[in-house]
């Protein structure tokens, strides 16, 4: 089955759970979908076995063919063509590489060429198969990074994908089609607010999900009283305890120094996956 | 002046710090970038002056009673976005880029790009001054289209802003901080505090933009604390605070309220104003 650990807010302990998960149930396959700022290797420290690049094909015009008519300006729904009297201007950031400029083109003046937007690396660490994926600084798009990472998804393994923060493209790009959404958060406004929105989308998205509430005990009640109200299980309640915030800070996984933990989690994936 | 407050990582402590910056600054716009996830307007609690719809995203819709099932439209899709089932072409609205390929590749002239409402913003008065927002619609794209909108619309309203940015370093971060004045970085003494450093300061540099970074919670591994001063002195990067742990942040938090206005003695507190002066607006 393939579960997605997402949270709205950043920072609320998705890698923690994500991580301490896959370090506690067996034929585990690990996606760190959080291209822009991928953490899990900090924890899990895989040795990579594999690299390659992701490639965007982008428009390369033939000056000699082109007559500036400007019909690939026009089509191109991203704005990433712009055509002047003798030249034409491709702002490679916005292109989205979906070809529509080279169909339309009348004087087939326009070709293909690939850009690289990050790397994908592939390892393994105590039986875990590892993946993630690094979008290169300063380009925009973390979307298909995670859409080439998820082409290599076994089924046939318990799939933990880490989702990125937030809620638009990449995180939808992330969760869409998992069989269940771990949720983390915690319980202060800041997290109830995004964890509201995280629901929003698991909900419009048919996942099904539950909660983990990280840090508990500081903040208040609220979010326990949403899950409630929702009818939204909480699966696991992590206490605010310096123990486990100093072990995050070195990069130790929880679970290896307390690993009564271990039991925990494999509970929460016990009652996830039916069995 | 456009000061934005990014982290790289999440859940640092950007919109702590730019609450309080909100309250200790004088004249000023807000403009809340992180427009995803926004949290400020929880503690500036913004009364909305100005609302406007945001189109950003459209989306492929398939005519199915003009659709001749000749499957040119899957064909060329780049996005695997067009799929065939219940007997007829749908599009996955998911997966939909809105790229137009398959509209315009139809022969049957029966695919539409159809331009839906992905979010609003707005202008709100806050105890604190003016406040540019924005919401995005669940699941919907193009979030650095509508921060270029916030910002925009900030800088319509004055001259000296302070933005919250979202985590990461992607697209609507990079139209967070472009042509901004001033970053900070709020960081936190983790690795992946760190890590996630490293790559937002390289961002920051790659548009060579004035940058300063305080770190969060520094007490909780004064090591790793060390060790981000010791990155950013070799980077030539200040280190201009280092806000200590404080219980009464997430208190001030619960209350709806910027730490400097809960408890303006707290140990946190302090240090806030002593970053916020040596920003020296």
């Amino acid at each position: 089955m393939i579960i997605s650990v997402a949270s709205g807010k950043g920072g609320v302990g998705k890698t923690t759970v994500a991580v301490n998960l896959a370090l506690s149930i067996d034929n585990v396959q690990f996606l760190d979908c959080d291209v822009e700022e991928p953490n899990a290797h900090i924890f899990l420290k895989p040795e990579i076995v594999n690299s390659f690049p992701v490639l965007m094909p982008i428009p390369k015009i033939n000056e000699k063919l082109c007559n500036y008519c400007g019909e690939c300006a026009r089509h191109c729904q991203f704005n990433a063509l712009i055509v002047l009297p003798g030249a034409v201007l491709v702002f490679k950031e916005l292109c989205k590489g979906c070809g529509l400029c080279k169909l339309v083109c009348p004087s087939n003046a326009i070709t293909e060429e690939q850009r690289e937007l990050g790397i994908i690396e592939e390892g393994k660490v105590d039986g875990i198969e590892f993946i993630h994926g690094r979008l290169n600084i300063s380009e925009p798009f973390a979307s298909p990074i995670i859409k080439v990472m998820k082409e290599r998804i076994n089924r046939n393994k318990n799939v933990i994908l880490d989702v990125p923060p937030g809620a638009s493209c990449p995180v939808i790009t992330a969760v869409y089609g998992s069989d269940y959404c771990i949720m983390v958060t915690e319980p202060t406004p800041f997290g109830l607010h995004d964890l509201k929105i995280m629901h929003a989308i698991v909900e419009e998205l048919g996942i099904e999900h539950g909660v983990i509430i990280n840090r508990y005990g500081i903040g208040n009640k609220d979010v326990e009283e949403f899950c409630k109200s929702k009818g939204i299980p909480i699966l696991m309640k992590i206490p605010m305890d310096r123990k486990i915030a100093e072990l995050y800070s070195k990069g130790i996984p929880f679970t290896k120094a307390l690993p009564e933990w271990k039991d925990k989690f494999r509970e929460v994936f016990d009652a996830i996956s039916g069995t | 002046m456009q000061l934005v407050v990014l982290s790289g990582k999440g859940g640092t402590g950007k919109t702590s710090v730019v609450a309080s910056f909100s309250v200790l600054m004088e004249d000023k716009i807000l403009a809340d970038c992180d427009v995803d996830a926004p949290n400020l307007h929880l503690i500036l609690k913004p009364e909305v002056q100005y609302k406007e719809e945001f189109k950003g995203s459209k989306k492929a819709v398939i005519i199915t009673e003009k659709c001749i099932s000749c499957g040119k439209c899957k064909e060329y899709c780049r996005f695997g976005a067009i799929f065939f089932e219940n007997n007829k072409y749908q599009v996955d609205e998911v997966l939909c880029e809105g790229c137009g390929v398959c509209a315009y590749i139809c022969p049957a002239d029966a695919i539409n790009l159809e331009e839906s409402i992905s979010g609003y913003l707005f202008v709100s008065n806050t105890r604190y001054g003016k406040l540019a927002h924005a919401k995005l619609n669940v699941g919907e794209e193009n979030s650095g289209k509508l921060v270029e909108k916030v910002r925009r619309k900030a800088k319509e309203l004055g001259e000296n802003i302070i933005i919250d940015g979202p985590p990461g370093i992607g697209c609507p971060v990079i139209a967070s901080l472009s042509g901004v004045d001033k970053v900070l970085i709020v960081t936190e003494p983790t690795f992946s505090g760190l890590h996630d450093l490293k790559r937002v300061l390289k961002l920051a540099q790659h548009f060579k933009l004035e940058t300063f970074v305080c770190i969060n919670k520094y007490d909780i591994n004064p090591e790793v604390a060390k060790e981000i001063e010791e990155y950013c002195k070799a980077m030539k990067i200040k280190v201009i605070g280092k806000i200590p742990y404080d219980e009464k942040v997430t208190e001030a938090m619960v209350n709806g309220k910027a730490i400097v206005e809960y408890d303006g003695e707290a140990k946190a507190s302090k240090e806030i104003r002593k970053i916020f002066s040596s920003l020296t607006f």
